[in-house]
């Protein structure tokens, strides 16, 4: 009997180094499918975008911490990003990712009538960690994302949408699917999984 | 292949570098990712294939950068934004200020002005207003214009009135401005006792002790190595036991100062020197 040689080769460098996540009108449900999907010690940080009537308070890290099995919260300015930590924009300002591996806010104008914009901060993962960054968008009645979702896929990242057929609001992802910016287009259950799966790639 | 044009890193700090040494405005110690975005903006609207033709522009052509401070500084403001932060004010702020006899009050970074009006009808209506001085500053020129005008549009009007009654306002907002062709006209008796200036908090130092400060979405843009100058003045400005207020999403917890203010309201953002 004869056991494999051990191989030499450096372990690879991990692929992806983030997951941002849009949504918009139905995104509550969508998210509620996914994130609970997520197994615990997930490695990579998890940053989510939500359209939400402005003003509210952000009950969004309690409402979720309920439901998943990862630690969330709101994302707090200059803050460093942790594996297995799922953090949500705060109402009323932009969140951005910095190079540096922290998070940045800004109240600069709503973008497609949002603040916080998933283009904003889908721009910001695609300048910050390019090939690294996995960009997901899921349903919405906003024509946000498209474009942030397509910056992430052309500097090399991974990028999905919705299955607008199965989608509660099918014009967000509708509109990453015209524009190209989807590399696959998956109902929320393979989303989830595939998420799921990014664990094993070490 | 990246989002921005190549070198953008390498050409945003010579431009920054160039604004600097011909302008002196310091834009050296911003976060990165919200100026790279301001930039790309900035390069769409001025029309520039790259950064380098954007700095060859502003060089040499100060109109051509005050357009350009116009985009880098994020004019954005509101009356009352957080108005829960006008309400901790009045109730926790307000009661130790009229224990002075004269106020001088600090709004760094003042934008367009909705902060102070803001802040002058709270001091008017707690009869607070008649002995205070305001310094309201920024380093946008022509946002202080704007803000020494205080005229705004008809269309934000709906906002503030929301935000003003929500911030535990005693009166009408309406009482505050002559409605005139799509826009309101502030009542100049509020801004009787403010004075507007040209102040960075990069490079100028304190000019006044002041009882309060306030702060907002201005450090969010800043470093920390910059936060910590800010925090510096503030400090320096401050008279023992003074207040300082800052944005929703800013704290001066984990800074060089930490330790030299203690949290009054700590959702608000309300602190207070030791
Ligand atoms: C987003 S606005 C905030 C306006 C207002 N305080 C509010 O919370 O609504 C940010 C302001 O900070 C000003 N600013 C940026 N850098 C500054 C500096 N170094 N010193 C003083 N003000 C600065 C900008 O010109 C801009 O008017």
């Amino acid at each position: 009997m004869t056991t494999a040689a051990p191989t030499s080769a450096p372990r690879p460098a991990r692929r992806f180094a983030v997951v941002v996540i849009g949504a918009s009108a139905g995104g509550i449900e969508a998210l509620g499918t996914v994130l609970p999907m997520l197994p615990k010690h997930y490695t990579l940080p998890v940053v989510v975008v939500l359209h939400l009537p402005a003003d509210e308070p952000s009950l969004l890290a309690e409402v979720f911490s309920y439901k998943v099995g990862l630690a969330t919260k709101e994302a707090d300015e200059k803050e460093r990003l942790q594996p297995g930590v799922i953090y949500f924009a705060p109402p009323s300002y932009h969140l951005l990712l910095e190079a540096d591996g922290t998070f940045a806010l800004s109240t600069e104008e709503p973008v497609h009538f949002s603040r916080p914009s998933i283009d904003v901060l889908f721009g910001s993962a695609a300048d910050a960690y390019g090939e690294r960054a996995v960009g997901v968008l899921l349903t919405g009645a906003s024509q946000d994302g498209a474009r942030g979702l397509l910056a992430i896929r052309e500097a090399g990242g991974q990028t999905l949408a919705q299955d607008p057929a199965e989608a509660m609001i099918s014009i967000m992802p509708a509109a990453a699917v015209e524009l190209g910016a989807a590399r696959a287009v998956l109902p929320l259950k393979d989303i989830g999984r595939f998420l799921a799966g990014l664990e094993k790639e070490a | 292949m990246s989002l921005y044009p190549e070198n953008f890193q390498i050409e945003i700090r010579l431009l920054i570098e160039a604004i600097y040494l011909k302008y002196n405005h310091d834009f050296r110690n911003y976060s990165p990712a919200s100026l790279r975005r301001r930039v790309a903006y900035a390069l769409q609207q001025f029309g520039c294939q790259t950064v380098s033709a954007l700095q060859e522009k502003v060089l040499h052509d100060p109109d051509a950068f005050m357009r350009l401070l116009q985009i880098l500084t994020i004019p954005v403001s509101e009356m009352f934004r957080d108005p829960t932060y006008f309400l901790a004010l009045r109730q926790h702020v307000v009661p130790m200020l009229r224990t002075y006899p004269s106020l001088k009050v600090w709004i760094a970074g003042c934008s367009t002005g909705e902060e102070v009006y803001s802040m002058a009808i709270l001091l008017h209506e707690e009869g607070l207003l008649e002995r205070t001085i305001l310094y309201a500053t920024d380093i946008n020129p022509q946002s202080l214009e704007k803000a020494e005008r205080g005229i705004y549009s008809a269309d934000s009007v709906r906002k503030f009135t929301q935000n003003y009654q929500k911030a535990g306002g005693k009166r009408a907002f309406s009482d505050y401005y002559t409605a005139a062709y799509n826009s309101a006209i502030m009542d100049k008796s509020l801004r009787q006792n403010v004075t507007f200036a040209d102040h960075s908090l990069a490079t100028d130092s304190v000019f006044s002790e002041t009882h309060f400060v306030s702060c907002r979405n201005v450090l969010i843009y800043f470093d920390r190595a910059l936060q910590d100058r800010a925090f510096g003045l503030f400090h320096e400005s401050l008279c023992r036991r003074g207040f300082l207020g800052l944005g929703a999403k800013e704290t001066v917890q984990f800074s060089a100062y930490a330790e030299l203010f203690e949290p009054v309201v700590r959702e608000d953002r309300i602190f207070r020197k030791k």
